[in-house]
């Protein structure tokens, strides 16, 4: 027998991963235009290997197939990956970081829900760890032809230094070693900055805020991280360079680089893997947002969110079991 | 009156379905052919039989005295032969039975003399008294006694009429302000003055502009501290818990009562059946109900209490693939589990439910803990918690995060994107935890009961004992005095001794008798096999029997 409700909204899991897909899609329109169209192939290349993966996993656990293949959190997942893998990754790297991604971090956890760190995250880290060299080359915007592009993702050989350049993030932290070097004479030298940061790559930030505003709009997500997030970000990145503009970045320069508004939006809002009480999704993303500073600043990578991501889900349980929210006529009681 | 409104967060917006059934004015269902009136009316009390089969009875007759605190009179609800007194089916999920008295009607209807009662000759407690005899509880769907309720009243400020009616499709409460807006007024008029109520604020889900106008339109003439609130269409706005906090911003926790913050809060159909209880003497024995969903005609209906569904709905026509129906709501209602089970005091709605109306759920996936539910949550739980605690049989860890501060509206469920039938679980582990309480409870009495045995047995024993030994020692006081020698005092001790030493050695025994071994009361079969199992035992750890002594 069915018990009450009996009524439902029409809403599901599938739903809510079509709607991240779609406010992906005009990063990944301003992505192909501007940069590299070659990430179309890198989508295509991620989910076929995302659906491959998650069905040989499923068929090994003994699972059926159509539910968990048609809920197109897979598909999330990959494309998340294509677009923050370099765009001249060889396919079998692609391959190699989404199987990762699904079967390791996913599935051998238990499948959709059941993971306590962000698929996608891990495999990015276990990929920069394990391909340091393949991982850190990033065209410049617009510099290939879509056949030298695809030519290299499909394994042509690698002319390193002439087709490569160093990210806007990279560029900076390598230049600042350098005696006498400021962050506006690095940023005034060679052609790949734009107006705040990498030329081309920034304008990936608007993008991918659209697509942001699109699903807090839709309520799939809530205000509360992406403005902890970008706030504390803006804030740190903000209270280093006033204080020494010549060494460190601008808040604005922080904010569309690299991972910051993908990871905003679209990362550190993974449900299964963040902090789920209103206060815990604040503390979860101000402090992965502490985390990446630290790293992007001090560390060695040039980029911190995945790894901030990754630090800050080992404490979901902490956060959530201590941010726990006041209920409904127990206004006196002690927060836990 | 001005009311500034209050909100509680969560909450969800259902399509409403009121259409359907509220633009009929309320008729007068038709004499059944026989009414099942359960004894059981008001909450966790089942009155006692006052008829007996054979037996006529004239409409508003008393049936059923009201047993407990919780107990409240039940009555005929038509005038006719008393035909059985047996266990029938009630409207539960379970399907549970309960004593019932059936009535054949003799078809003329014929009320039993009545008259009103004059508050102000009465006092409150004569009042109270009165509701309890007429049968009034809550209409709301719980059926908690009126005059309980009423009895807490000191210090009240502010008396919440609830006619929200938040739950999709039904509309008997729309309907009854629509055409009886001053009976319900003069309902809360009276429970205003059994409580001593300050203010009257009586909230009706802005949906309802009819019913809101009517109200208004009765409640003009009441003064400036009865007021008709629209509130914002958000279920559950009609819990009493969230009526009272949308109306006075007061939150009242789990387990504690309205009157402890100085706000009461009742039905309009407990209302109306106050002023007809008070103002004509007239016992609650009919109520309006909604009948409504895949029927020929959806539309509200006055039924005499213990009406069978079956009965009634042949009133509205179920349409060919009605599959099953609802008694109650969508969001909080039980399907029916035979159509034979009578209409009582909380029925408020029947819903006759076709695959296409209410398509069933879809298959349910894992939890991806997007909060969802949690935003919906209006009592602000982390509902995907709960579930997992649930669901791990984790149930300490379950009441920490306030499982029994949810009131299963069905919000969680209702948003859920996994579709998960999310308060299928808190039943479950609520249901479990009770039962835990109760074994934990029956096995603590046992207990007791017992060690207060053996504490009595040798008190008793020591009471005899120093008994004997006084009337001994009278006695030989009683020898002293007639002049025999004096026995040694050694002696004079010596049979009280011996007395209380006995005592506490028969105690010993009996409790020795009373504990039970774990190899006792075992069969020969078993006791043998023992045996042969302590042989081979002895035979295979040698050294251990050479220690032995």
């Amino acid at each position: 027998m069915i018990n009450s409700p009996y009524i439902r909204k029409p809403a599901s899991v599938q739903g809510v991963m079509l709607a991240v897909l779609t406010a992906l899609i005009p990063a990944i329109i301003v992505y192909a235009s501007q940069i590299a169209a070659v990430v179309l192939v890198n989508l295509a290349i991620a989910t076929i290997a995302a659906l491959a993966g998650e069905a040989l996993v499923l068929k090994l656990r003994g699972r059926p197939l159509a539910p968990a293949l048609s809920d197109l959190s897979a598909v999330v997942t990959a494309w998340l990956l294509a677009l923050c893998f370099p765009p001249i990754l060889p396919w079998w790297a692609t391959v190699l970081g989404v199987l990762i991604a699904i079967i390791a971090v996913k599935h051998l956890y238990g499948g959709l829900g059941q993971n306590p760190f962000n698929p996608a995250m891990v495999a990015y880290c276990a990929m920069i760890v394990a391909f340091p060299a393949l991982m850190s080359q990033w065209p410049a915007a617009g510099q290939l032809d879509f056949a030298t592009q695809l030519g290299l993702v499909l394994g042509g050989a690698r002319e390193l230094d002439a087709i490569t350049s160093a990210t806007a993030l990279d560029t900076i932290k390598t230049g600042l070693r350098t005696a006498g070097a400021t962050v506006q004479s690095i940023m005034s030298q060679g052609g790949n900055f734009g107006l705040v940061s990498g030329r081309g790559w920034e304008w990936l930030a608007p993008a991918y805020a659209l697509g942001g505003l699109y699903l807090l709009a839709r309520g799939i997500i809530t205000w509360h991280m992406p403005a902890a997030f970008l706030g504390t970000l803006a804030a740190i990145s903000a209270a280093f360079w006033l204080t020494d503009p010549a060494h460190y970045a601008s808040p604005l320069f922080h904010l569309a680089s690299g991972g910051a508004m993908l990871g905003a939006f679209f990362i550190v809002t993974d449900p299964v893997s963040g902090a789920t009480t209103p206060r815990g999704k604040l503390i979860f993303a101000a402090c992965i947002a502490l985390v990446a500073y630290i790293i992007r600043s001090f560390g060695a990578f040039p980029e911190g969110v995945a790894f901030a991501v990754l630090l800050l889900n080992i404490c979901v349980p902490l956060i959530d079991m201590n941010t726990q929210p006041r209920v409904f006529g127990h206004r006196g009681d002690k927060a836990r | 009156m001005i009311t500034r409104l209050f909100s509680f967060k969560g909450g969800v917006k259902p399509e409403s379905h009121k259409n359907e059934s509220s633009g009929t004015p309320i008729l007068t269902a038709p004499l059944p052919k026989r009414l099942v009136i359960p004894l059981r009316q008001s909450i966790r009390s089942t009155a006692r039989c006052l008829v007996e089969p054979g037996q006529k009875v004239l409409k508003g007759e008393h049936i059923g005295e009201g047993e407990g605190g919780l107990g409240t009179s039940v009555h005929a609800s038509t005038s006719g032969t008393v035909v059985e007194i047996a266990s029938y089916p009630m409207a539960h999920a379970s399907g549970l039975e309960t004593l019932s008295v059936v009535i054949e009607p003799d078809g003329e209807d014929r009320w039993i003399d009545h008259t009103s009662l004059d508050l102000r000759t009465v006092s409150r407690e004569e009042a109270l008294a009165w509701l309890r005899g007429c049968g009034i509880v809550g209409m709301g769907g719980a059926g908690f006694p009126t005059h309980v309720k009423l009895g807490g009243g000191r210090g009240i400020d502010t008396l919440v009429i609830n006619g929200a009616e938040c739950e999709p499709w039904i509309t008997c409460d729309d309907r009854l302000m629509r055409e009886r807006a001053p009976d319900v007024l003069s309902g809360a008029m009276i429970l205003r003055e059994l409580i001593g109520a300050k203010r009257v604020l009586v909230g009706i889900e802005d949906n309802k502009p009819e019913a809101i106008a009517a109200m208004q339109t009765a409640a003009s003439g009441l003064g400036d501290d009865v007021a008709v609130v629209p509130v914002p269409t958000l279920y559950p706005a009609g819990g009493e818990k969230q009526l009272i906090r949308v109306l006075t911003g007061v939150e009242i926790p789990q387990g504690k009562l309205g009157t402890d913050f100085g706000v009461q809060c009742f039905n309009v159909g407990t209302a109306n059946a106050v002023h007809r209880a008070i103002r004509f003497g007239e016992p609650l024995v009919s109520r309006v109900v909604t009948l409504t969903g895949n029927v020929a005609r959806p539309g509200n209906y006055e039924v005499l209490l213990g009406t069978q569904v079956s009965e009634l709905l042949a009133l509205a026509g179920p349409k060919a693939d009605t599959d099953r129906y609802i008694m109650g709501g969508p969001m909080m209602g039980t399907e029916l589990q035979s159509l034979s089970v009578p209409v009582t005091k909380g029925t408020n709605c029947i819903i006759a439910a076709s695959p296409a109306l209410f398509p069933p759920p879809p298959p349910e996936l894992p939890c991806i803990r997007c909060g969802a539910c949690a935003r919906a949550c209006p009592a602000d739980l982390q509902p995907f918690e709960l579930y997992w605690f649930s669901r791990a049989k984790n149930f300490g860890k379950a009441q920490e995060y306030h499982l029994f501060d949810c009131i299963e509206c069905g919000c969680c469920a209702f948003v859920c994107p996994s579709r998960i039938p999310l308060v299928d679980y808190y039943r479950f582990a609520k249901g479990e935890i009770w039962a835990r309480e109760r074994e934990r409870q029956a096995s603590d009495q046992a207990r007791e009961r017992f060690e207060f045995r053996n504490y009595r047995q040798e008190r008793e024993k020591e009471e005899k004992a120093a008994k004997l030994a006084a009337k001994a020692a009278e006695t030989r006081a009683k020898l002293a005095e007639s002049g025999e020698a004096p026995a040694p005092p050694a002696e004079a001790e010596d049979p009280k001794k011996a007395l209380v030493a006995a005592a506490l050695a028969r105690a010993k025994q009996q409790q020795a008798a009373v504990m039970p071994k774990n190899t006792d009361g075992l069969s020969a079969d078993v006791q043998a096999e023992i045996a042969d199992i302590e042989a081979r035992r002895e035979k295979l750890n040698p050294q251990d029997a050479d220690k032995a002594p």
